[in-house]
Parts: C-alpha cells; structure tokens; sequence
C-alpha cells in the first residue's frame, strides 16, 4: 500500500496503460463468458430434452432476462422495486395482441414475423417505464421501492377491471404460429421456440451487460454509492435514475414479449406483487452485485418453482428460509460463494480454504438436514392424513423422541461446527 | 344521511385499526429507518393467536397475551435477525423483513391450516348496542373505537409524559448521544420494536374477527398500512393517524356509493368504463393517493424528512 502511494507521487507522469486490463485479460473477463453461453445453449438440444425440460429451459430463459432487468435497477443503480412485473407484463400483453393482430390481419400486419415480437415487448416496457418512471424517478431509497409497491398495486387492479385489454380473470391468449417463418422456424414445436428463446436470451444478456459498459451504465453504478458527487462532476442523478428506469422496463419488456410467444397467454396475475416478489428473490439471491448472479438465481428459482412444488408443498417455505439465510449471512449470494470459492482454488493458502469450505459444508448439509425433517413432520401433521415422512430409509412419526432427537441434534451439531470453522479465521485477519 | 353516519362510523374503526398497525410501523420506522414489511405478519400472528388463547380459555385473556406473544416474538426478531443484518445497509433490511414476511405466512399456514380459522367476537360483546335509522348497530364495533381510543391516549402518554418516552424520543433522533449518557440503546430499539409489533398484534386480536382470519390476512392489510405511513409521512406519528383518518373513511365511504362513471360523466352505461362504479374503485383509492401525494408532496402530509 505504502510503496504504491510513494511511487504514484514519485512518478508525475502516471502510466494509466499500465493500469488498464491487457487484452487477453479483456477476452477472457468479456467475450469468453458469452462464447461459453452460445456454445452451452448450442449444445442443449443436442442432448434430447424432453418437452418438460425444454418448457422448463425456455422458462429459465425468460427469467435470466427478467431477472437481469430488474438487477439493472437494484443491483446497478440501487433502486429497489416491488413492482417489476408490470413492465413484463405489459410487454407480454402488447405482444400476445399483436399475435392476434398478425393472425387477424389481412393488411401490413401478417407480414410481421413473431420472431421479432419481444422488440415490440421492449418498445412497450420502455414506454410504460418512461411514463411511470417519470414522477417514480424523483425518489431514490424507501419512497422509490413505495411508489413502485404503490404503482404495482393500481396496474393490478386496473388490469381486472378493463377486460378488452387484459382479458379479465381468464386473461387474452394468441397463436405463436400466425405469420411468416422466420428463419425457417414456424415457432410451432417446442424445439422452435427454444431456438426463439436461446436467441433472445443471449442477445438480451448481451446488450445488458454492453449497458454496463456505458457512461450511462456507470453513472447508475455511481449514483447508486454516491448522488451527490455524481451532481458535483455535472451530472443530474434524477435523470440518470430516468434512463436506467426505462431501459429497465425495456428490457423487462422484452422478457415479455419472449413469455408472450412461450405461453400463448397472459393472465392479470402475471402484473401482481407476486411475480415481482419472486424476480427479487431471485436476483438477490443469486448475487446482487455481480453481472452473473441473477443469471445463477433466475436458473435456481425457475427450477425449485417447477420441481420443488412436486416434492413438497411447503415449497414456499423452502423459499423464504433460503432467502433469509442469503440476505442474513451471503449478502453476495450464490454468485459470491461461486466467484469466491474459485478465486480460493487458486489462492496460495488454499489448503487452509479448503478445509473451512468443508467444515461449513457439513455443518451446512447437517442443517439443513434437520430442517427439512421439522418442515417435512410438521406439514404432515398439519395436513392431518395421518401420513409419516419417510426419508433416508426411516420413517419419522410426528410423536416418536428419535423424530425429535433427529431434529434438534444434527441441528445443534451443525451451528456447533459452523461456529467453530468461522471462528478460526476470523483470528489472523 | 343514514349513509354517512354509518360511513363515517365504520370509517372512523378501520381508520382507527389502520392507526393501530401504522402507529408501530412509524415508530419501527424513526427508529430504525426500515420500513418493516412483515408488520401486517404480526397483526395476524396476533389474530391467531387471540384464536388459540380463546379456545382454550376466554377472549380477555386473550386480549392481553397475544400482543404480549406478538412483542415478544417481535423482540426476538429484532436481536437474533434485524441486528445482524443492520451492518449491510437499508435495502438489506427491508429485504430480510419481506423474506420474513414470506416465512410468517407459510408458518401461520402450517400450524392453523390454510382455510381461515373460526375466530369469532366473543359472547360478551356479541350484542346490539343501538339502533338508528332502523339498523342495528353492533356492540364489538364500538368495543374496537374504545380499545383504539385507550391505546391512542396511553401511546401518547407514553411517549410524551414519561422518562421511558424521554429516552425513546432522544434515542430516536440522537442513538450516540443517549447511549454516552448510559442508557441501553440496543434494548430501547428491541423494546420499540416489540411494542410496535405488540400493538399490530393488538390490531389483529381485535380485528380479526371483526374482518377474517385467513392466511391472507397479512398480505391484505400490508400494502394499506404502508400506504399509510408513507402517506402520513415517514416518521411521523401525527400523519399516521390523519392518514389512517384519511383512508379508513374515503374507503369505507367509497364503498358504499353506488354510482357508476356514466352517471358521472355522461357515458355509455354498458361501455367499460361507464360501467365502473366508486365502489369498485374503493380497493385502489389508497394506492391512487400514495401514488399522488409522493409527486406532489414527498415528505407525506405531516413528514419532516424525505422518505
């Protein structure tokens, strides 16, 4: 630290080049990652996925871009808001009467190929993010995240109550093989519209992070830690807020206008608190404050919301505690303990590394372990069927000891340990 | 007439309720500068509770210990969970008490089931007060004005005639400065933010009966009381209680009016947007004023700082 201020001063010509990644190091930090990702989503189809796994893939799709939008506010520019999934949903609405437009028309209109639907889904979403985000943008911090719950709340209750356009409870559906084939995919099977998806889902991961890379893209990164100096330096942080808020909705937008050609349909549910509350969760829970994270949560959550509900119906429970133990203990989230554990691998006291991962691995595992026996006994005796959850081979009546005994140790085993591992390293530092 | 007094009555008790739940969150809220997403959680754990208390042994009983069960867990709360997460910011505490909100809510379903549970006014109270207009005017709604009315003057007492308020008031603005004199500052915070949620769960004794109990029951009345407190002003307990004021009548007296928009303006009776009537407006006449009064008035109507 000393000898790098000494040499900065001694120098009066500070070699700023020297400083500047080389661009091997740009390759591989910028371009390498998308290559992996066209080559990765190039490959899945190769390998024969059912039409489940391809339902679920597109969905995960859609999420990775939804969630990645909704980072462009929290997680960039520091806006947090309860109320993303309108964006989506309007974009998603747009483009399911723009179907219908293409199936109906006998003029311009059917010459449009729905390839290119999630444009229209982004033209809407930034429209609708100009519009809302006007007087929204003014606040940062609680007020922001208020009037984003508040807005949510009216478009929510607007949507049930004008039918022409939403549809009512049933929602408004359309036909994604109506118009021209484009690419020589007529979008009808699901293999197609994962090609759809795949596309659209690189090339909006793509154009956010070249957002990331421009002054803009800083200047939220800036206001986000400090408004103030950013109005020193010339800029007006209301504005900056604006345009992001907008590209924001933009590109929620388009996550629409793609769940638009995936599902056929949109339900007034799909503007609700509860999809906004999950894309939050899942982009805090996968890391906030990497470009990756919400990629990993958006995957995650998509896979526990279409799998986990088969296993158990206390999946939601399963949700929430996970989210605490993220916000509690992993502010960086999963993309923290990934990016973490790999700079660890190469690290000189690895080692050392290794044997804590360990550690807090089992006394994680142990945990949650016990957890889930309580969440598993508790909802069975809930229900009230009389039914025993059976795990590991034994059976775990809701009135034996060992049941209890199973319950309490492991846990008590496992804060014990964690304890311990964490305690260890806290001394040299 | 006979519809106005009877708004204003009705409107008078929810506003009260609302004031009940928002007068916790604001305190919560100057303390701690988060907005706690789970409140309305504890307004229904103390409607549960109240539940379980009263088949076991009467509702008075139940009066006095589900708040206390409330605070308590509110209490806990606030030491093993809130404190941890106070070193990463705002937004990581307003997202930890939105997860607990999450976890509340699957709890509650577990133990009680996920239908609403048979939480009814007790015997006692369960009888006609007064007649006007020809309508029978239940006792229990008046039971509520008197509880709200008790707990307003006693909050105010507390906070503004005793020591204990004296350290709360000081503690809010100035922690450092209170904690050099030698009070418990961490304890003033813990006990505020059990008292607060001791008083949704008040909330949620008394009204949940008068309302639902249903696993619902949070995520109903959470937006609401947001919309309050944000209304009133972040902080301030005078505009909660306008606010509350507010809310509970306009909503309560827009339910009750009939008319639809083409009455208004004229329009096709059977268009969509003629056939629109107040009443149905009603749910999202809070929202509607959130979103007005942050554009116009930032601060809320009484609030001293921006949100």
């Amino acid at each position: 630290m000393t000898d790098a201020a000494t040499t900065n001063t001694a120098t009066t010509h500070t070699d700023w080049h020297a400083l500047e990644p080389s661009s091997a190091q740009k390759f591989r930090e910028r371009v390498l990652p998308f290559i992996i990702a066209a080559i990765v989503l190039a490959v899945i189809p190769l390998m024969g996925p059912s039409r489940t796994t391809l339902t679920l893939l597109n969905h995960m799709g859609i999420n990775i871009v939804f969630a990645l939008s909704f980072n462009m506010l929290l997680g960039r520019a520091g806006l947090l808001t309860f109320g993303h999934a309108v964006y989506l949903g309007l974009g998603g609405y747009f483009c399911v009467h723009i179907l219908n437009w293409i199936d109906g028309s006998e003029g311009l209109m059917q010459h449009l190929p729905v390839f290119s639907l999630p444009i229209f889904g982004f033209g809407l979403g930034a429209l609708a993010g100009a519009i809302i985000g006007y007087p929204s943008c003014k606040r940062a911090g609680t007020a922001f995240a208020m009037i984003s719950l508040g807005v949510a709340e009216l478009m929510a209750a607007c949507a049930f109550m004008f039918d022409t356009i939403f549809g009512g409870e049933m929602g408004i559906s359309g036909d994604r093989m109506s118009g021209p084939e484009f690419l020589g995919l007529s979008l009808g099977p699901l293999e197609e519209v994962y090609w759809f998806i795949a596309f659209w889902t690189l090339f909006g991961t793509i154009a956010m992070y070249a957002f990331t890379r421009t002054p803009l893209g800083k200047l939220s990164e800036a206001t986000r830690d400090n408004p103030e100096r950013v109005q020193f330096i010339g800029y007006n942080p209301t504005r900056v807020r604006y345009l992001v808020f907008i590209f924001a909705g933009g590109f929620a937008g388009l996550a629409g206008g793609m769940a638009a050609v995936q599902d056929e349909i949109f339900t007034p549910e799909s503007m609700s608190l509860i999809p906004s509350g999950v894309v939050l969760i899942a982009a805090y829970v996968g890391g906030i404050r990497y470009f990756s994270g919400p990629i990993m949560g958006a995957i995650l959550l998509t896979y526990m919301q279409s799998n986990l509900s088969d296993y158990s119906s206390a999946w939601l429970l399963y949700l929430g505690l996970m989210f605490i133990v993220i916000v509690m203990f992993i502010p960086n989230g999963i993309a923290g303990i990934v990016f973490g554990f790999w700079n660890g691998l190469r690290s000189p006291n690895r080692g050392a590394m290794m044997a804590r991962w360990a550690g807090q691995g089992v006394a994680v595992v142990l945990m949650f372990m016990s957890i889930v026996v309580l969440v598993e006994v508790a909802i069975r005796w809930s229900e009230g069927y009389g039914e025993t959850f059976e795990a590991f081979g034994m059976s775990f009546s809701f009135d034996s000891i060992l049941t209890w005994a199973l319950i309490v140790l492991p846990f008590a085993a496992g804060v014990f340990l964690m304890r311990r591992v964490t305690r260890k390293d806290e001394v040299p530092v | 007439m006979e519809t106005v007094v009877f708004s204003l009555l009705n409107g008078v008790i929810y506003g009260l309720l609302l004031f009940m739940l928002s007068s916790g969150l604001t305190l919560i809220f100057s303390m701690m500068g988060v907005l706690n997403f789970a409140h309305a959680s504890f307004y229904m754990l103390g409607a549960y509770f109240a539940y379980t208390i009263m088949g076991v042994t009467n509702f008075w009983l139940a009066l006095f210990l589900a708040p206390i069960l409330a605070g308590a867990i509110g209490m806990g709360v606030e030491k093993w969970g809130l404190r941890r997460v106070h070193a990463n910011g705002h937004v990581a505490e307003l997202l930890f008490t939105f997860g607990l909100a999450y976890l509340i809510d699957e709890i509650v379903k577990i133990i009680w089931g996920r239908v609403s549970v048979n939480y009814v006014v007790p015997d006692e109270l369960n009888f006609t007060l007064f007649s006007i207009y020809g309508a029978n005017y239940p006792a229990y709604r008046i039971f509520i004005l008197v509880v709200a009315i008790a707990m307003l003057v006693s909050l105010w007492y507390l906070l503004k005639r005793t020591r204990i308020g004296l350290i709360i008031q000081a503690a809010l603005s100035h922690p450092h400065m209170v904690g050099h004199l030698g009070h418990n500052v961490p304890l003033v915070f813990m006990g505020v933010f059990g008292a607060g949620c001791a008083l949704a769960g008040l909330a949620g004794v008394i009204g949940g009966n008068y309302f639902i109990t249903d696993p619902a029951m949070a995520v109903q009345m959470g937006p609401i009381v947001f919309v309050v407190v944000v209304v009133g002003g972040l902080g301030s307990l005078e505009g909660a209680f306008i606010a509350a004021m507010l809310i509970g009548i306009l909503q309560t007296s827009a339910v009750s009016i009939n008319v639809s928009f083409a009455d208004i303006f004229g329009l096709d009776p059977y268009g969509e947007v003629g056939s629109i009537t107040i009443a149905s407006l009603a749910p999202m006449l809070p929202f509607l004023l959130l979103v007005l009064i942050l554009i116009v008035k930032p601060t809320g109507l009484m609030g001293d700082r921006e949100a």
